[in-house]
């Protein structure tokens, strides 16, 4: 026990604290508070200030101490940003392999030091560019891959030994991963040097992000055959990014994000002990994915929270013993949500505000929205602003001179304290109902975010929130940034492309190694083997989807509002 | 006398797009407005659109789309309703879309486009002026 204040200072304290607040009640009896209610985005009452009275229970080995050390609050790495900074990892993809190929150098080349790919809306829901269901789709909203061709044109002259790659799929994402282990290969990169993420968090999906293929309880046992198959042969990837990212786009609050995101760790960390594995041989693989929106504080308790959390789950619930186990390692993105399509350019400021509470937060990489993402995939100039702005917070701010500097902070160490027991509760809840699965199944998360968006967004017209240059400070200046064009041809040379490969590959070879995944699929056999055969043969995403759905039938949305 | 029936609106996803959030917004909004709400949820092709507006016998359809595919996906709804014969129902958009878009989605037949930063009362007061129950 280490009580950060002796017991008998609180005395003193109330006494002044009570004075000072008969002073302030008299000063604004005279002219009242600016509003009758402070609060954060989430709609969090936050106090005129915060003493050490809100932590006066707090200890300090216990809930702070030092970071890299359990319980975590205060960073993962004993070094933190004094070692080595985070990882600047910017989302891009568009178009075909090529041009996106053409992006990830620019960016290589401008200092980000890990890569990270955007696929289109057909690939991240299984289907190939000729498919009728990706009509209009192709290449829109990220790159289309469609086969290994792809992948090895994606990563072509790319230094894939040396950094990491993150790749946001989800339903596909065992067969999207079979692709650039075998692309590596290819290039003579075994696959226990390769190091990077797959999202493959489908729990989310049916909670937020919502691109799905197969139903909850298939999907989760696809992704525990990739823990698997990646604890014994990829030790160096990141298996699942358990995401609160997309569950916050979604609309909901901060603690929501948190509790959610957590309860999908627990599940996934539940199916891999009950596949027999020890959960210290894959826990230290697992990493998270986090929103940093636009309360500073909030957004900086919530991440400290999270650590805080998972250390004690982990070690507490789970048993874990490995340290590794313990620690919460996140990426953050800054809050696309947040960004107006009115007066773009202010986006620039909101995203170097949240990339600031990241780097507070302690994240182990980031990526910074463009302005004008909430126009269009960003072009390549205000991709390089948005990347700036994290090597301004990183080399000229100051701010990553020190390890935590709000820890200790009364009202960053009441957030943190206050998220945490919240999302507890949340987390009991789900518990109750049997799970995150269960809970999905009642629509018990979708129905919360639901009404925490709609809750939001009544705020906002109501103007109790203000958003700048929406309902405040408003202009009629029209909009005159640059807008990405996505060449309408694309869609026609993929799918020729993709023909080509169908006419050239060996095709009673794919037929035979789609027959192997659907056995694996319908047995118990991992079904990653099999993938990477039948990808290496230029089986196509959808070929191999087709499998999954065949055999696992498929989810539809159930409409929640 | 028989009491006026309630306006009827799809609110409805098209394509293979997720984002959601928007359009349960929209229908909620609609719904707290007094009119009939049916949302199709997701990844619903434009002949699903076409073919569950004109069974629920809507008044308008609200279609919303965050991923770029609206320049292929609105008009082909409208193509579909044409060649059903149901071209009465009127055709809404909400979502990401650059000018030059909305011009050509109006003048494909697009009734009105809602971007972002339309307030919901904005958006109701529109339907409360222009859509009479058939």
């Amino acid at each position: 026990m280490s009580l950060i204040f002796n017991r008998k200072i609180f005395e003193d304290i109330e006494k002044e604290h009570g004075a000072w607040q008969e002073k302030l009640d008299r000063v604004f009896e005279a002219n009242p508070e600016r509003l009758k209610r402070f609060s954060t985005v989430s709609d969090r009452e936050i106090k005129r200030i915060y003493t050490p009275e809100d932590i006066r229970d707090q200890d300090f080995s216990d809930d702070i101490g030092f970071p890299g050390e359990y319980p975590f609050t205060r960073g993962a790495q004993p070094s933190m940003y004094r070692g080595r900074l985070w990882t600047m990892r910017m989302f891009a993809g568009l178009g075909s392999a090529y041009d996106t190929n053409r992006r990830f150098h620019l960016l290589v080349n401008q200092g980000q030091t890990g890569l990270s790919t955007a696929f289109d809306m057909p690939t991240l829901m299984g289907y190939d560019s000729d498919s009728p269901k990706a009509r209009g789709e192709c290449g829109r909203c990220g790159v289309a891959i469609d086969t290994l061709k792809d992948m090895e044109d994606l990563f072509e002259g790319l230094p894939i030994d040396r950094i990491t790659t993150s790749m946001t799929i989800n339903p596909p994402a065992a067969v999207i991963w079979a692709m650039y282990i075998v692309m590596a290969e290819k290039r003579g990169i075994k696959r226990d040097i390769i190091g990077g993420t797959i999202q493959n968090d489908m729990l989310k999906e049916f909670i937020a992000q919502k691109t799905f293929m197969c139903p909850p309880d298939s999907s989760v046992r696809i992704i525990t055959d990739t823990v698997e198959y990646g604890t014994l042969e990829v030790p160096r990837w990141n298996t699942i990014s358990i995401s609160g990212y997309h569950i916050r786009e979604a609309g909901s609050t901060a603690v929501q994000e948190l509790a959610f995101t957590l309860a999908d760790g627990i599940a996934y960390t539940q199916h891999a002990i009950e596949r027999g594995l020890d959960v210290d041989a894959f826990a230290p693989r697992f990493s998270f994915f986090f929103n940093s929106h636009l309360d500073f504080f909030e957004e900086i308790a919530k991440f400290r929270a999270a650590r805080r959390m998972w250390a004690r789950i982990m070690k507490e619930r789970f048993r874990a013993k490995d340290p590794r186990s313990w620690w919460l390692r996140f990426h953050t993105q800054t809050a696309g949500c947040s960004l107006t399509a009115q007066q773009p350019y202010n986006n620039v400021v909101r995203t170097a505000l949240q990339a600031l509470a990241a780097v507070l937060g302690g994240t182990q990489s980031l990526h910074t929205n463009s302005l004008d993402e909430v126009l269009a995939l960003p072009t390549e100039e205000a991709a390089t602003i948005a990347l700036r702005t994290q090597q301004i917070i990183a080399e000229e701010s100051g701010v990553t001179n020190t390890i935590d500097p709000l820890g200790g902070s009364y009202c960053v160490e009441a957030l943190t304290n206050q998220l945490e027991e919240e999302a507890f509760e949340i987390i009991r809840k789900i518990d109750d109902m049997g799970g995150m699965l269960a809970a999905i199944e009642k629509n018990y998360p979708q129905q919360e975010i639901a009404d925490s968006a709609y809750h939001y967004q009544r705020l906002v017209d109501e103007k109790q929130k203000t958003v700048v240059g929406l309902n405040k400070y408003v202009t009629d200046e029209k909009l005159k940034v640059d807008i990405l064009e996505i060449d309408e041809e694309l869609e026609r040379l993929q799918i020729e492309k993709t023909g080509r490969i169908r006419n050239e590959r060996d095709n009673s070879m794919v037929e035979q190694c789609l027959e192997k995944v659907a056995e694996a699929c319908s047995g118990s056999r991992n079904v990653m083997g099999p993938l990477i055969e039948a990808v290496r043969a230029y089986a196509t995403l959808q070929e191999i989807c087709d499998v999954f759905r065949n055999v696992f039938g498929e989810y539809r949305d159930p409409g929640i509002y | 006398m028989a009491q006026k029936r309630k306006v009827r609106i799809m609110v409805a996803k098209p394509g293979l797009d997720g984002h959601d959030r928007g359009a349960r917004i929209i229908a909620r909004a609609y719904r707290d407005a007094g009119f009939e709400v049916i949302y199709t949820g997701l990844h619903q092709t434009p002949e699903e659109i076409v073919e569950a507006a004109i069974q629920e016998d809507v008044d308008m359809i609200g279609l919303s789309s965050l991923a770029g595919a609206h320049k292929y996906l609105f008009p082909r709804v409208l193509e579909i309703l044409r060649e059903k014969g149901a071209e009465d129902i009127v055709v809404c958009g909400g979502g990401i879309f650059p000018e030059e878009d909305i011009a050509a989605l109006k003048k494909a037949g697009i009734k009105e486009i809602f971007t972002p930063g339309s307030s919901l009362d904005e958006i109701v007061k529109w339907v409360e002026d222009n859509i009479k129950p058939r």
